[in-house]
């Protein structure tokens, strides 16, 4: 490994926290925190694509690695590196800085210094998370997480900021004490903190399983809480409606789908198989409960708030089908979900920076006054609601196909109806702000179409949706050298006869070539 | 026997009492009308001297002074330098924030200092009539200084309040030292270590424990010990506070910390659950009632009784864990306390015009530093990574965990999270956008050069302990090293006939 290979990992996490201090310090006028922070973030982006540049997908394993000592006791490492599974989180995250900073250009006109700074932490926050193997250092990043969210969703929140702030902030900061409890307990049995060592101790058993179970359970908790799963989802829809456009769009999913994956049942196999049917039926309900409530909502960045419920659950549902497939569609899913949910977030932000309302009530006729924007809006709503050919049929067809002949037929058919349903209220969503006659609201004010600034960042991602559409293979390549399920014991011998087992349905690749 | 002269033994003492009879003399000698207010920056420059004096006894051997009274040990250098370091913070605080026209400043500085040598004592005394003197000259200054500004009602209050229920605790602790005494025939703790076990009364050590720890946990203001925080806090001046939450309560966990691992290491089993029950009372009823409070000092007051519960969890960890955790804890609970108390002194205001919590609405927009710092404490505070709250309570956890005590770490671990809702309400107010109604009577919020330095070294101190912590839990764990248990060989002589053998 060169020097760059080194140190790549350790660079993107400090760049935008150099960012951050560089904002912090510069003057408070002519844009200059803004030009920082876009200069930081492109920086951060190029900077983490060189991870899938120089990724060995044959090796498979953890690369880029570095494990340093931090704290001597207790035994703390700085242990980062990225496999299959969070490689293209971390290319994720780093696309969505600087689209982060651009939806907020116009949108944040009151101490932009304060915001882009803590913008950037938060930044490399979400950064620490994908990429620690130590669990300490990744229960560091996980909370530090929260903090500057929090801060930015009371300062520069809609209405009320303020009380979204603190509901989001207690709702996750809540159930991350019992899975610091967790870790510690870990620690005291296995004495490191390290991922991988510990999970060969769980996996040799040399930690006693009945308290095991309480501990799989907290670390569950504390990310079903971060996804959101059903009946833990209290939080999602205000701060959906509150957050500034550019956090609403980190915060939900990721970082808790990601953790399950990893944290959860990467460390605890059984207990994971174990809690699989529960889980799984909540993920099935929060599809159709949040595809429900979405079709009800009056506010649209509510109905997002219920649609990301649905989509994520459905992304809950196949990594508890503990299926190859179902893992490699959760990924790619989670991926496509968050460009295309960046799309829509754009798009409603600028609808409502020209119209100052969220009410869907008030729109109507917008296609005649705002061409283009109609255009994408339409484009990424094909999107979300998987036709194929564009990014979200990849990773939908994928889950539902192995909960189909991997889980349940049954779970995989009331999964299929949420998809229905999605369909519903999100067509009837573009139907009820673009088409119809014209609404008071639409030809009060003046039609400014997307601009040329929004239309650079826009075309990209609508580019990307696309390519992740017809291509799926070239993502899923990397993928599968991470995605490995724990398998029930007699699949195993299975598993194991064929040397290199083809993990992308074969379905898929015709599909996108078609 | 001893190589080393006595008087480098108490060195830090010696130093901060000269300052604080220098600080009277001066005061007394120069001309009324003179400001007084250099007479505080004596009192630093003497207590950052008296904190170079601790740092220089690492070089001295181990061992006690003065007929084996007085002990220097890394740990109790670890607990000088650190009640220096507070109150010289809290001195410099005091520089910037005292009204100018104020002609008690001598008094005042010479009665930190004068507190600042029973704290120091106290980390160091291994005699316990020694601890009893030391806990006097410490909770003297402290009952004065929290009646410092007598003009208001409250003031005197809060003094009355803390010297009546103060003096009533301290009297616990004495008469805990006599049936100590009057079981084992010592005072000194060692052989008290080695006597209490084969005590022919066992009964009478397990209750002067008792007293003696009732005596204590007043002193740190745990639960059910911990009603007369909130009234003194509120009533003393805010710079006063920030010394009064830190400094002493440092010290008496330092003695805390001796008594139980090195005094009576024996009766364990007695301790242990009784010490359980009072950190998960602490935390509790401090969280709770935090929740409801209006007032900043008040609000800050029950998070201390909390911040006692969480400390107090380092003690169901074993010896060495249990007091490397706590040590490193409340070296972490200073830094970020002293912190906010310096926010909340150049906010509300010496004379406290703006004591509630809606008072600091706004104070972001008003002044964007101390609105930052104010959120940067609250969060340390919070316990979130990378801050040093986050490895105080790391620390004292995962002590509890390790010692067995799940169920009190995950009680602490919930507290901290109900502790979360009211600090946040304090930050999520001071990010709102302020009325314009209140802009008018703020102070000035003016940040002098004094002020400016308690600050940072706060700040420093708190990001320091959150990001490399190492160095200073290793100062901690050396310290829990040479706390550990009974000297190796017995003493076997009367008491304060020959001096004990250096350990």
């Amino acid at each position: 490994m060169n020097a760059i290979d080194q140190s790549i990992l350790t660079l993107i996490l400090l760049v935008p926290l150099a960012g951050a201090i560089l904002v912090a310090l510069a003057p408070d006028r002519s844009r200059l925190p803004n030009w920082i922070a876009l200069l930081t973030t492109l920086v951060t982006f190029l900077l983490t694509l060189h991870l899938p540049a120089h990724f060995a997908a044959a090796q498979g394993g953890y690369q880029f690695q570095i494990n340093r000592l931090w704290i001597e006791d207790p035994a703390i490492y700085y242990h980062v590196g990225v496999d299959g599974l969070s490689m293209w989180l971390v290319v994720l995250a780093g696309l969505m800085a600087p689209v982060g900073v651009l939806a907020s250009w116009n949108a944040i006109k009151e101490r932009p210094r304060i915001f882009y700074s803590l913008f950037l932490v938060q930044q490399t926050a979400m950064f620490g998370v994908f990429v620690s193997l130590d669990l300490m250092l990744y229960y560091g990043f996980w909370e530090l997480s929260l903090v500057p969210m929090a801060i930015l969703i009371a300062m520069y929140g809609r209405k009320n900021g303020p009380r979204a702030a603190l509901k989001f902030f207690l709702y996750t900061f809540i159930p991350s004490a019992p899975l610091l409890v967790a870790i510690l307990w870990l620690y005291s049995r296995a004495h490191s903190f390290d991922f991988s060592y510990l999970q060969m101790a769980v996996a040799s058993g040399a930690i006693p399983a009945g308290p095991l179970w309480w501990v799989a359970l907290a670390f569950l908790f504390a990310f079903a809480v971060k996804v959101p799963v059903f009946p833990l989802h209290g939080w999602i829809a205000d701060t959906y409606s509150e957050a500034p456009v550019a956090l609403a769009m980190v915060v939900a999913g990721k970082l808790g789908l990601y953790s399950m994956l990893r944290f959860h049942v990467g460390l605890f196999p059984a207990q994971a198989r174990a809690m699989a049917p529960l889980l799984i039926a909540l993920a099935v309900i929060g599809i159709l409960y949040g595809a429900c409530l979405a079709l009800v909502q009056l506010d649209f960045w509510k109905l997002m708030a219920f649609a990301a419920v649905s989509h994520l659950s459905l992304i809950v549902l196949a990594i508890y089908g503990l299926t190859v497939t179902g893992w490699n569609g959760a990924v790619y899913q989670i991926l496509s979900h968050g460009v295309v949910d960046s799309v829509l977030f754009l798009l409603l932000g600028a609808i409502e920076v020209r119209y100052a309302s969220t009410l869907i009530g008030a729109y109507g006729g917008l296609a005649a006054r705002l061409p283009r924007t109609a255009t994408y809006f339409v484009v990424a709503t094909l999107t979300m609601i998987g036709l194929p050919l564009l990014g979200g049929f990849v990773g939908e067809f994928i889950i539902l196909s192995s909960t189909f002949t991997g889980v349940s037929r049954a779970w995989a058919v009331v999964a299929a109806l949420g998809i229905i349903l999605g369909a519903a209220y999100m067509l009837w969503l573009v139907q009820r702000l673009f088409y119809g006659p014209e609404s008071t609201l639409a030809s009060s004010s003046p039609a400014v179409d997307l601009h040329l600034p929004e239309l650079a960042v826009l075309t990209p991602l609508l580019v990307l949706m696309l390519v992740m559409g017809v291509a799926p293979a070239y993502w899923l390549k990397a993928i599968q050298t991470g995605a490995h399920p724990p398998q029930p014991p007699h699949a195993v011998e299975h598993i194991s006869r064929s040397p290199r087992p083809n993990l992308i349905p074969s379905a898929i690749v015709p599909e996108g070539q078609r | 026997m001893n190589s080393v002269p006595d008087i480098f033994r108490i060195l830090p003492e010696v130093i901060l009492t000269l300052t604080g009879v220098a600080v009277m003399l001066i005061d007394a000698t120069i001309p009324p009308a003179w400001p007084r207010r250099s007479l505080g920056w004596v009192a630093a420059f003497g207590t950052l001297f008296a904190l170079w004096g601790s740092i220089w006894q690492l070089s001295l051997p181990e061992g006690t002074g003065f007929f084996s009274t007085v002990e220097t040990s890394t740990f109790t250098v670890f607990f000088h330098v650190l009640i220096c370091g507070i109150v010289l913070v809290a001195i410099l605080l005091s520089l910037d924030t005292l009204p100018a026209d104020s002609h008690h400043q001598g008094e005042y500085y010479a009665l930190v200092v004068f507190g600042a040598v029973g704290m120091c004592l106290l980390t160091g005394a291994v005699e316990l009539l020694v601890v009893f003197i030391a806990l006097e000259i410490s909770s003297i200054s402290t009952y004065v200084l929290a009646g410092y500004r007598k003009q208001t009602g409250r003031g005197p209050e809060s003094a009355i309040k803390y010297f009546l229920l103060g003096s009533f605790a301290t009297a616990f602790l004495l008469y805990g030292i006599a049936l100590i005494f009057g079981a084992t025939g010592t005072t000194q703790i060692y052989e008290v270590a080695h006597l209490a076990p084969s005590a022919e009364n066992h009964a009478l050590v397990v209750g002067g424990l008792a007293l003696i720890l009732v005596g204590i946990l007043f002193k740190v203001s745990a639960a059910p010990f911990h009603v007369w925080t909130p009234d003194v806090y509120e009533g003393a001046p805010a710079p006063v506070v920030a010394l009064l939450s830190t400094a002493p309560k440092a010290a008496a966990f330092a003695l805390l910390l001796r008594v139980v691992y090195e005094m009576l290491p024996s009766l364990h089993a007695f301790w242990s659950p009784l010490l359980w029950v009072v950190a998960v009372l602490s935390m509790t009823v401090g969280n709770l009632a935090a929740l409801r409070q209006q007032n900043v000092k008040r609000m800050l007051a029950y998070s201390s009784i909390a911040h006692a519960g969480y400390l107090l969890a380092a003690f169901a960890g074993s010896q060495a864990i249990g007091i490397a955790a706590a040590s490193f804890y409340t070296a972490a609970y200073a830094a970020m306390n002293v912190g906010i108390f310096a926010v909340v002194t150049l906010v509300s205001g010496y004379d406290e015009k703006l004591p509630l919590i809606e008072d600091y609405r706004g104070l972001i927009y008003r002044t964007p530093l101390l609105g930052g710092l104010l959120i940067f404490f609250l969060i340390s505070l919070i316990g979130i990574p990378f801050t040093g709250g986050f490895f105080g309570k790391f620390y004292s956890f995962s002590a509890a965990v390790d010692g067995g005590a799940v169920a009190l770490a995950i009680i602490g671990l919930l507290n901290s999270g109900l502790a979360a809702a009211y600090y946040l309400r304090l930050a999520v107010v001071s990010a709102q956008r302020p009325l314009d109604s209140r802009k008018q009577n703020a102070p000035s919020e003016q940040i002098g050069i004094a002020v400016g330095a308690a600050l940072l070294l706060s700040v420093a101190a708190t990001l320091v302990l959150g990001i490399v912590p190492g160095t200073v839990l290793h100062a901690a764990q050396s310290g829990a090293l040479t706390l550990q248990g009974p000297s190796p060989e017995p003493a076997v002589r009367v008491l304060g006939v020959e001096p004990a053998p250096n350990r």
